[in-house]
């Protein structure tokens, strides 16, 4: 039992990180054009709004709200402190979690039933999507069985979280953690672990740059200016196309 | 002044027969992979009609283009808060049945079946999900029905048209219809690249041909609601958006895009022009009356010195100066104001131009009296019994135009903006030219009337021969004057060619194998 569990606490997050990071830069590196988001609302786009939205803004908030107890236990913790911000914060994260549970439903019934999209549906697709299905059930479940969890888990698993950060391993309070919660920490390093080969992936290229760039991009396969200026032989100094 | 060289197109409308040879040939090299079927980068429409994707050109149904925000413009479907707003779900997107379901048939079927008491036939599958369809639609499904109430009276160019001007329009005597082959337009103001929150598609800055990169498409799918003309294209397999790439990889071989180079009428020319890149934003933030007279003044003299100098010391290369001197799109669009661009109001300033079709206004004309007609013509001319065939020897020279089968207001919905002097303007030059030949050829027409029509168009009988020859005579190399590429010289700035020695291609591509390995 202890062996599993150092497999599964201990040695799976390393592995999951290290394929997450290697994975993603050699597929985001090498084979840019499989990075995409493999929208389907081309062939089907009404159905689409009452899964993706839902299911986006679900899994954002989800997402940021475990990423925020990560960060800042502490200021997660004070914020608790009083009972009525307690309850606000888990009944909002309650509703982004049902929300996305339903979006995932709505996606996967769409997935199935549509001709059209079964015809651009891998055997990838459907498992990643079955986990993360299970991953959303067992989240919603914590929150309803094991409450406050966002109390525990800035006590409890940040530490352990942070602690595999920094190389020294502190597993005894995850070992004694119910078991739908450590299967809920599994699932997300196998998601971790999965994106890199699935159509997860899109969320690392998520466009926040396009905020920043003027709305016209011009490239040159040359420096038009230099090239031409006799003053300047070709040198080993490559010029940066412009 | 920021000169920089575009290629640009113009396709004269008047010689276009609607054989789709050009959709074919495009089709066959660059479309035809899964997921790329239904995409025809280059198509050819019957106007009036409804178009490919349907109603493209409805702004209120696709959001596409520009429009003006202030004294300045934004994407109407697209842009910076939209474009990150609507990526989980974009609500301005066409689907793939605005476009049509691609299909095949089931060939094998006819030789594979067992025997039996009836014939075998092949019955038409999606390219999709395989499974036996219905076909509903094709990509030319609206070919050749001028007045059909499913198509022709849906075109959205109509709106701007009185409903009794769109009733005489589809009086069965006055029926009329002619061909709009579409590309990309290569614009100077893309919407599309200005809506892809990846920044996937750029411009060439050689050349100005406006491309996706397949490696940084995320397929965020904004391009395809921003590009106004919808010629930016989903791939439903890929994942990735796709367009038209003007055939780069020919014209930096020297060769015609396919499209152009298999036109059986002839009807494409391709030709560089300078233009002046500081004043897009100017230009395309114009009025909308406006839009289209500031586009060709921002289109440069290749001729003028402090023009060719200016481009020189932005390393405009000395052969591209020189294809923009003899550019056919150079003459047609600026020098003789013969075309105009698809759509301006979009105000996406694009670089194919048209040259109006002619016919249809010139058949236009019902009350020939046939025994006048009869009489004028010369003995050995025939003498044709249709009462509408267009009279060149109307006293009356340009009255033809006003009373025109299509109304001018229908052409210049499609061409100027609204601003149908602009589109009159060309069609006379296109009419003066008529008589022009026809006099040296025929010379049933008085001399004083085709002096008259020349004299009205600015046009003098050189200039008029010298349209002529470039509409009904050009040799290939008359109609493609294309650039020479200098990739030579790219690589030479990019990487020390000495690195890639014995090496295989030029460094673009993986290494040689090695043995054994």
């Amino acid at each position: 039992m202890n062996a599993l569990n150092v497999f599964l606490f201990v040695a799976f997050p390393y592995v999951a990180v290290v394929v997450f990071v290697v994975g993603v830069t050699y597929r985001y590196r090498k084979k840019g054009f499989t990075v995409t988001s493999l929208s389907s609302q081309f062939l089907e786009g009404k159905q689409l709004f009452w899964g993706t939205i839902p299911f986006h803004f679900g899994i954002l908030v989800v997402f940021f709200g475990h990423l925020v107890a990560f960060m800042f236990p502490r200021a997660t913790l004070a914020w608790n402190s009083v009972p009525i911000r307690l309850i606000i914060l888990e009944v909002t994260a309650f509703i982004f979690g049902v929300l996305l549970l339903i979006g995932l439903v709505g996606l996967l019934i769409r997935r199935l039933s549509h001709g059209r999209i079964r015809a651009v549906t891998t055997k990838t697709d459907i498992a990643i999507e079955l986990l993360l299905l299970a991953q959303v059930v067992l989240g919603c479940w914590i929150a309803v069985g094991y409450r406050w969890g966002s109390s525990w888990f800035a006590a409890d698993l940040t530490p352990y979280l942070w602690s595999l950060g920094t190389f020294t391993p502190e597993t005894a309070a995850v070992y004694a953690l119910p078991w739908p919660i450590k299967l809920h920490i599994v699932g997300a390093f196998a998601i971790l672990l999965l994106v890199p080969f699935t159509r997860l992936v899109h969320f690392i290229v998520a466009p926040f740059h396009y905020v920043v760039r003027p709305y016209q991009q011009v490239i040159w396969n040359w420096n038009r200016r230099s090239i031409r200026d006799p003053g300047t032989p070709w040198t080993e100094v490559r010029p940066k196309s412009s | 002044m920021d000169v920089r060289s575009q290629i640009s197109m113009v396709f004269h409308l008047d010689k276009c027969i609607g054989c789709h040879t050009c959709s074919i040939a495009c089709k066959n090299i660059w479309t035809d992979r899964k997921g790329a079927e239904y995409m025809w980068w280059n198509n050819v429409e019957t106007k009036p009609g409804t178009g490919y994707p349907g109603k493209w050109e409805d702004q209120d149904i696709y959001k596409g283009g520009w429009e003006k925000d202030g004294d300045s413009i934004k994407l109407k479907g697209a842009g910076k808060p939209k474009s990150l707003t609507n990526i989980f779900h974009n609500p301005h997107m066409p689907v793939i049945d605005d476009y049509y379901e691609p299909f095949t048939y089931k060939y094998l079927d006819l030789i594979e079946s067992a025997a039996g008491d009836v014939q075998p036939t092949a019955r038409p599958i999606s390219m999709i999900t395989g499974e036996p369809m219905d076909i509903k639609m094709g990509p030319n499904w609206d070919d050749d029905l001028s007045g059909s109430p499913d198509y022709a009276r849906n075109d959205p160019n109509l709106k701007k048209l009185s409903p009794a001007e769109q009733e005489a329009m589809f009086e069965m005597e006055r029926m009329a219809f002619f061909y709009l082959p579409r590309i990309c337009n290569h614009c100077l103001n893309p919407a599309c690249v200005a809506a892809c929150p990846s920044g996937a598609i750029y411009k060439r800055g050689e050349d100005g041909v406006v491309l996706i990169n397949q490696d940084v498409c995320r397929g965020w799918r904004m391009c395809v609601t921003a590009c106004p003309y919808k010629k930016t294209y989903y791939n439903w397999s890929t994942g990735k958006s796709e367009k038209c790439i003007l055939c780069y990889p020919r014209i930096e071989t020297g060769q015609a895009p396919a499209c152009m180079h298999s036109c059986v009428g002839r009807i494409r020319y391709l030709g560089v022009m300078l233009y002046d890149a500081d004043q897009i934003e100017a230009v395309a933030s114009a009025d909308e009356v406006d839009v289209v007279r500031r586009q060709m003044e921002m289109i440069l003299d290749p001729f003028d010195p402090d023009v060719i100098a200016a481009a020189k010391a932005n390393g405009v290369a000395d052969s591209t100066i020189d294809s923009a001197q003899k550019s056919p799109t150079y003459k047609f669009v600026k020098e003789w104001n013969l075309a105009l661009p698809l759509h301006p109001e979009f105000r996406t300033l694009p670089m194919l131009f048209y040259v109006p079709p002619l016919l249809p206004v010139m058949a236009s004309v019902t009350d020939v009296d046939h025994t006048e007609q009869s009489r004028k013509i010369n003995p050995v001319g025939k003498h044709w019994p249709d009462s509408w065939l267009y009279d060149t020897t109307t006293e009356e020279l340009f009255g033809t135009i006003d009373d025109s089968r299509f109304p001018l207001e229908y052409m210049a919905s499609l061409f100027s903006a609204g601003d149908t002097t602009a589109v009159a303007d060309r069609i006379k030059k296109l009419m003066a030219v008529r008589l022009h030949r026809r006099q040296e050829t025929v010379g049933d027409v008085k001399e004083n009337t085709v002096a008259e029509a020349l004299a009205d168009t600015h046009l003098t009988p050189e200039v008029a021969d010298a349209i002529y020859y470039l509409t009904s005579l050009a040799t290939f190399d008359d109609r493609f004057v294309i650039p020479a590429a200098h990739r030579e010289q790219a690589i030479e700035m990019i990487e020390f060619t000495g690195d890639t020695k014995g090496a295989t291609g030029f460094g673009f591509m993986a290494g040689s194998a090695q043995r054994g390995a």
